[in-house]
């Protein structure tokens, strides 16, 4: 039992993350009617002063009532003491699984190790939570930047027709934001559009003043040959766009060059607005506070459910693509 | 003739300290070359255009740096800093003087607004260097960390853009065919250099840097020099960030993170001393420059992201290893 149970698991670990209600099913009904009784939630936020953070404690909120579970809210206020303090006093009230989202990677640890003592499992939301120091996590739910690329991507291969010369502007190299949404993209263009060539490949630190300048510089080094930019995160495309719209560059064919981007900020989606970026991918906050509220009820049916993870396991959460069809 | 009785050594030492006068030059000329034999696109006009304006952010907050340096002081804040007169000069435009509404007087109130922090931050560090007797590489390091904070209290860790087309003619617009940025960093660097040479304030600022006491001894006020220095290294810093902020057409909560490190490697590499007293605001310039060369170079050729890091590393230490070997060589005191 356990060990079919295991597999179907790791299924969906590997698989997106809209396999996840068929896991919850799957637990539902291996797992039987469990007496929910009494089972409560803590979810103690960095904070809610930042609509990221407000979407997923309402995504959580939501799948909290339609399963029945108690869930209590923390607002840490960006202040780690402050976190610190909220999730001993969630550990007092007694809740049965723990979601964090730390303020700080590893001054949350000290907090995690008081709920480890006291028997209550921990999940990590957004933001990881430094294991090294022998604190235990069950998972750490995050947004899928691997898949994010390949969205980059795929929509690059759809703008473009399949062939083309994509400029790639890289994170801080060695963040892992970074090297994963380089990796999804990079590998799924390769599988979706092998025509399509990677012109320059240059990091920009995801930052727009940078983004502006190596691409002024690429655009040098490039002239008339750029097809389209595909930057990892939107502060860097913006940059970019910027450097494009100065130097009036345009693509071979004379069409505007087309600039995807990632994470959805403000600036990014007027630009999406007005037409002169094409598309960015979104994190779903709502999306990751469900999943943590789905993850905790999993393992309150089984607590063996996340035994084959080791410590802190990477869990994704799917993001989306948008453009100027589906912006919100 | 007494010249050609002089022994060889001599005459090595002469060529020598002319590489120590001139180097720095010669190294630019030198990446000139390089990239024009490795990239065709490198010469073209446009490009290096690009790289004095890229380079003139970072070039401009080093005027002050340098002469920080001169007296043997050092500014890590000037980063941070920049930041934040960024987006005070972003805030006031767009929330206060009513943006493109505003015309130019509100322009220029945004942009005074910025530079006054900018100079406020710079006398404070003064202040706590000189009077609270606190080094100022920590007392740097404090508001490195304190101007980062009020810039995200201040910008809610969010970016304030759209400033409108006036704004951004201070980074994109041209003085007959001369981009503004140059045009400003040009005058900068040319009063910079006739107040460090010319004036009896600028000597005094070498002075300090070479013999606080004998300077203090000949009575002249050693405290008020660098308390008006750090102000106006404080100011500059602004003008970075402004200049910065109007080139996004942004002010980024982040923006000119870890700036202070490519500032004082400017300032190095132009060959000004870290103890005081020696080196040469004009000599910062083409360190800034160079620096930018580096990177429009790595970019034109697309180096790979991790070797960019090592390269860049890499060429200023081998440039300072030169310049101390010559400088053993000659006998003279050492970085």
């Amino acid at each position: 039992m356990v060990l079919e149970r295991t597999r179907r698991w790791r299924f969906a670990s590997r698989g997106r993350a809209w396999r996840w209600p068929l896991a919850l099913v799957a637990a539902l009904v291996l797992g039987g009617a469990v007496a929910q009784s009494g089972f409560t939630v803590g979810l103690s936020l960095s904070t809610l002063n930042n609509p990221f953070f407000v979407d997923v404690r309402d995504g959580a909120q939501q799948e909290a009532q339609l399963l029945g579970i108690k869930l209590v809210v923390t607002d840490a206020q960006n202040d780690l003491n402050k976190q610190i303090s909220d999730i001993e006093d969630l550990i007092q009230q007694g809740v049965n699984v723990l979601l964090v989202n730390a303020t700080d990677s590893a001054g949350v640890v000290p907090a995690v190790k008081q709920a480890n003592a006291a028997g209550i499992p921990v999940f990590a939301i957004d933001r990881a939570i430094d294991t090294s120091s022998g604190a235990n996590v069950v998972a750490q739910i995050a947004s899928d930047n691997v898949f994010g690329g390949k969205l980059q991507a795929r929509r690059l291969a759809q703008v473009l027709g399949g062939s083309g010369n994509v400029v790639e502007l890289e994170g801080i190299p060695g963040a892992s934001a970074a090297i994963d949404r380089k990796s999804g993209f990079e590998s799924e263009l390769k599988t979706v559009a092998p025509g399509i060539t990677i012109l320059a490949d240059q990091p920009a630190g995801f930052d727009q003043a940078q983004g502006l300048d190596v691409m002024q510089n690429i655009l040098q080094a490039q002239q008339g040959k750029i097809d389209a930019v595909v930057a990892a995160n939107d502060s860097m495309a913006v940059g970019a766009l910027q450097a494009i719209q100065q130097a009036g560059a345009t693509r071979p064919n004379g069409q505007p060059i087309v600039v995807i981007g990632f994470d959805a900020i403000d600036q990014a989606l007027a630009q999406i607005r007005a037409g002169t970026m094409d598309a960015t991918v979104a994190q779903q906050p709502k999306l990751m506070g469900r999943l943590g509220v789905d993850a905790a009820y999993m393992l309150s049916l089984d607590s063996l459910i996340f035994s084959t993870l080791g410590n802190g396991q990477f869990m994704p959460v799917e993001v989306q693509l948008l453009t100027k069809d589906n912006l919100p | 003739m007494p010249e050609s009785d002089a022994p060889a050594l001599e005459r090595r030492r002469d060529w020598r300290e002319l590489a120590l006068g001139y180097g720095i030059y010669l190294v630019l000329a030198l990446f000139v070359l390089v990239m024009a034999l490795l990239s065709p696109n490198f010469l073209r006009p446009g490009n290096l255009l690009n790289i004095a304006v890229q380079a003139s952010t970072v070039a401009v907050i080093a005027v002050g740096a340098t002469m920080v340096i001169l007296l043997a002081e050092i500014d890590l804040s000037v980063g941070s800093v920049a930041a934040l007169s960024g987006a005070v000069t972003a805030g006031v435009l767009k929330f206060a003087v009513g943006g493109a509404a505003g015309g130019v007087v509100g322009l220029l109130v945004a942009i005074a607004a910025g530079l006054a922090v900018g100079t406020v931050l710079g006398a404070i560090n003064g202040v706590l260097t000189v009077r609270g007797g606190i080094p100022s590489f920590i007392v740097t390091l404090g508001m490195l960390s304190i101007a980062r904070g009020l810039t995200l209290l201040y910008t809610g860790g969010r970016p304030i853009f759209a400033l409108g087309p006036d704004f951004s003619v201070l980074a994109y617009g041209r003085l007959a065919t001369v981009p503004v940025p140059i045009v400003i960093l040009v005058t900068l660097y040319v009063l910079a250099a006739l107040f460090l040479h010319t004036t009896q304030l600028g000597r005094y600022i070498y002075a300090a840097g070479t013999n606080r006491r004998a300077v203090a001894l000949a009575g002249i006020n050693v405290d008020r020099l660098k308390l008006g220095v750090f102000a106006l290294a404080g100011a500059l810093a602004g003008l970075g960030g402004v200049l910065l902020t109007s080139r996004l057409d942004s002010a980024q909560p982040t923006a000119a993170a870890g700036w202070e490190l490519d500032v004082i490697a400017a300032v190095v590499l132009g060959g000004t001393s870290l103890y005081g007293g020696r080196g040469s605001v004009v000599k910062t310039l083409v360190g800034a420059i160079i620096l930018q060369l580096i990177s429009n170079g790595l970019n034109l050729l697309n180096v790979q992201a991790y070797w960019q890091q090592i390269t860049k590393g890499g060429v200023i230490l081998l440039a300072l290893l030169l310049e101390r070997s010559l400088r053993r060589a000659r006998g003279g005191e050492s970085l």
